[in-house]
């Protein structure tokens, strides 16, 4: 926050005219410093802990899942303990499932009623993710949905649709694009797309020789 | 999570209850009144319902992963087989022959 000014109180605050809602959240902040609930630094170190977690660690663990077929049916039985094997902390949060995308099956995730996302995994849901347009089509309409991502799919391939409603959280495991034989698994791993995990599209195409 | 919890087990045939209740509901309008299969059984939770408004969430609630055909859904499909799944509590679920 380096373009606002501080106040009186210690910390910034933005500018410009905040909306209700900022303005709200501010004022539970300030109370909750105040009343020594919690301290500026737990605020900051939380702040810093949500944006650390990334996309990145999705695709590490499919990227590594499509190179060793036996942590592959590990990440599908037991995600949590596939996570730990690759340093990725998902402990703390929701129980949650990999779906498999196959040639002949294709995985799309959405919540319709908020915007439940497995946010140790892939950190925060994009924008569209939790807009009322997604939320609506995507159990309507996935397949025009998923045209709009760039992904035209035949009629003999089933699309299921994941409405993450409750106390479960998905990942969709996209399948490893063709010609990738010679990828290492960090090159793999860059073809992994957000946008991939949460299944409106597939993987980006091989990197070319 | 328990797998052994729960009165429906993979396979059977529900319909998710036609009910409007006021409160922090996990059960989205569209799918109320369709009738779908139990896909998985995830075992028993803290029922949100409840949770939400600071109580207990007790009793656990069983969750479901329940599928249900598109085109059962909407009256219409784009690829025939297509699905939507949704995680429902069972108190929201009735058996359906």
């Amino acid at each position: 926050m380096s373009d606002t000014p501080a106040d009186a109180h210690g910390h910034e605050h933005p500018k410009h005219e905040l909306s209700h809602y900022a303005k709200r959240i501010y004022a539970i902040r300030d109370l909750l410093v105040e009343k020594g609930v919690l301290t500026e630094k737990d605020i900051q170190c939380q702040v810093e802990y949500q944006e650390a977690r990334a996309p990145a660690n999705g695709s590490k663990l499919v990227a590594h899942a499509w190179v060793d077929s036996a942590f592959k049916a590990r990440l599908i039985a037991d995600p949590k303990a596939a996570c730990a094997e690759m340093g990725i902390d998902a402990a703390a949060v929701n129980e949650f499932m990999v779906l498999e995308n196959t040639e002949k099956v294709r995985h799309m995730v959405v919540c319709t009623l908020c915007s439940c996302y497995p946010r140790p995994i892939l950190g925060r849901p994009p924008d569209w993710y939790k807009s009322f347009n997604y939320r609506q089509r995507a159990v309507v309409d996935p397949r025009g949905v998923m045209r709009e991502f760039g992904l035209d799919l035949p009629d003999d391939v089933e699309v299921r649709v994941h409405d993450s409603t409750a106390d479960i959280r998905y990942l969709v495991l996209p399948l490893r694009p063709k010609g990738t034989e010679s990828h290492s698994e960090a090159d793999l791993a860059k073809l992994v797309t957000r946008d991939s995990m949460i299944g409106v599209t597939d993987a980006l195409p091989a990197i070319p020789e | 999570m328990n797998s052994q919890a729960g009165k429906f087990k993979p396979g059977d045939r529900v319909t998710v209850k036609l009910e409007d209740r006021p409160g922090h509901i996990r059960t989205p309008w569209y799918i109320r009144g369709k009738t779908g299969w139990i896909e998985r059984v995830y075992g028993d939770f803290l029922n949100p319902e409840s949770l939400a408004y600071g109580r207990d969430g007790l009793p656990k609630r069983t969750l479901y992963l329940v599928a249900f055909n598109q085109a059962d859904v909407w009256g219409r499909t784009a690829g025939p087989t297509d699905k939507v799944l949704v995680d429902i509590y069972e108190h929201w679920l009735d058996r359906t022959q």
